[in-house]
């Protein structure tokens, strides 16, 4: 093997690219990974985590996030800050292009790029972005104390900021376009128990008012009756699913109907030879930190299978 | 590497404000994950911009004047000052081209 190519590319660092990244690492691969633009991923944006095994009394995200990668440096991961922006995976070995313009060569490449929060895609959104609307209740969170927020959504996530706003806000209100919720049942009761917590069901946001300056207020249009309402708050709270980061293999990987990588059963193999993918990236059905750790570790070893045969 | 500025609701004017230069201002918070990100690339982007343009960190917590003053409703907040103004605004932890070309349109 050429010696300025690495083994092991690690694309990602939420807990399935750095579960990849201590198992190539103590496999003694030398895998290097790149941070992306939210080192640490979407747990780096919650608070409690109240089920991540061995952890009884809770974690916190960051806290988590940082263990795992204390972790993955023990074992020599190397991590080099910034994103890719182009892969080729037509040559091997695959050429990775970061947004500085360093190239990297790998033979084996483990796509670990998650998901992110997804957005109405409205103008009033993008206008009032930073300005009210949000999608990080634990980060915005502070800014909206004894302020009436609504929160737009009806799964865990939408439970967990819903609930984490009550701690600020005097009122919170939760939208939802269904009569039921997709969220655990846990979540879902302690939402309803909550005395500070209302809800409006099959509604859906029509718009998101200002004053230019600031959101002033919501308009919902009710999906049964079309019936359409204005409500005066100061802040909306968006938490309406994720998305994969799955555009930059658009034409490389075979992807779903819903843009996530596909994984051969029972493996985390994609159509191509040498590229595996882990955690949210291929994952539309459970999305939770221990199944990201679970396939990181399956595609570590898939990776290191894979790199017996070439050598 | 030399170190961002430390900006404040005592010094905002002076260090900001009446600066000859173009300010680069992050809004943040200990408790914020995107926030503690974002750090290492306004750490880069302090030396990088040596002598070209003031770099600053304003943290909410403590300086909640400066913060209600601009709206600040979201954190990370990046705002860019020139001549006193707000010239532009990034909400969210961005790469740091990114952020690294919003200042250049402005020097």
């Amino acid at each position: 093997m050429e010696s300025n190519v690495r083994d092991i590319v690690i694309m990602g660092t939420g807990p399935a690219g750095y579960t990849a990244a201590i198992y190539t690492g103590r496999a003694n691969l030398k895998p290097l990974v790149i941070e992306g633009f939210q080192p640490g991923g979407q747990l780096m944006i919650t608070t409690e985590i109240e089920n991540f095994p061995g952890f009884p009394e809770g974690i916190r995200g960051p806290e988590l996030m940082a263990k795992m990668r204390d972790q993955a440096a023990k074992f020599d991961a190397e991590f080099v800050s910034g994103s890719v922006t182009e892969v080729d995976l037509s040559r091997r070995p695959f050429c990775l292009t970061l947004d500085d313009g360093r190239e990297f060569l790998t033979h084996a490449l483990i796509v670990a790029t998650g998901a992110n929060a997804k957005w109405l895609g409205i103008e009033s959104e993008a206008r009032y972005r930073g300005k009210g609307v949000s999608a990080c209740a634990t980060c915005d969170g502070f800014f909206f104390r004894d302020c009436h927020v609504f929160v737009v959504g009806g799964g865990d996530t939408a439970m967990e900021e819903a609930l984490y706003l009550t701690k600020f806000a005097s009122h919170v209100t939760l939208v939802h376009r269904r009569e039921e919720f997709r969220s655990s049942k846990i979540m879902s009761l302690r939402t309803r128990k909550n005395p500070k917590i209302s809800m409006m069901l099959n509604e859906v946001i029509d718009e998101i008012l200002g004053d230019g300056q600031k959101v002033t207020g919501i308009r919902l249009k009710n999906v049964l009756t079309g019936e359409v309402s204005e409500h005066a708050c100061d802040g909306v709270f968006l938490a309406i699913g994720h998305a994969p980061n799955a555009g930059l293999f658009k034409d490389q990987l075979d992807l779903d109907d819903y843009g996530y990588i596909k994984t051969k059963k029972s493996s985390t193999e994609t159509n191509v030879p040498g590229v595996f993918a882990c955690g949210d990236v291929q994952d539309f059905s459970y999305r939770q930190a221990v199944t990201a750790v679970g396939t990181g570790c399956m595609a570590a070893v898939d990776a290191e299978r894979f790199l017996e045969t070439i050598r | 590497m030399s170190a961002y500025l430390v900006a404040t609701d005592k010094n905002f004017k002076a260090e900001i404000l009446e600066s000859d230069k173009v300010a680069l201002v992050d809004f943040w918070a200990a408790w914020c994950g995107p926030c503690m990100m974002l750090g290492p690339v306004i750490d880069e982007l302090a030396g990088d911009y040596e002598g070209k343009a003031v770099i600053a960190k304003v943290n909410v917590d403590e300086n909640p004047n400066t913060a209600a003053q601009y709206g600040i409703r979201s954190i990370p907040s990046l705002l860019i000052f020139k001549n006193g103004q707000v010239v532009d605004q990034i909400v969210g932890a961005q790469p740091k081209n990114a952020i690294a070309k919003k200042i250049d349109q402005y020097i």
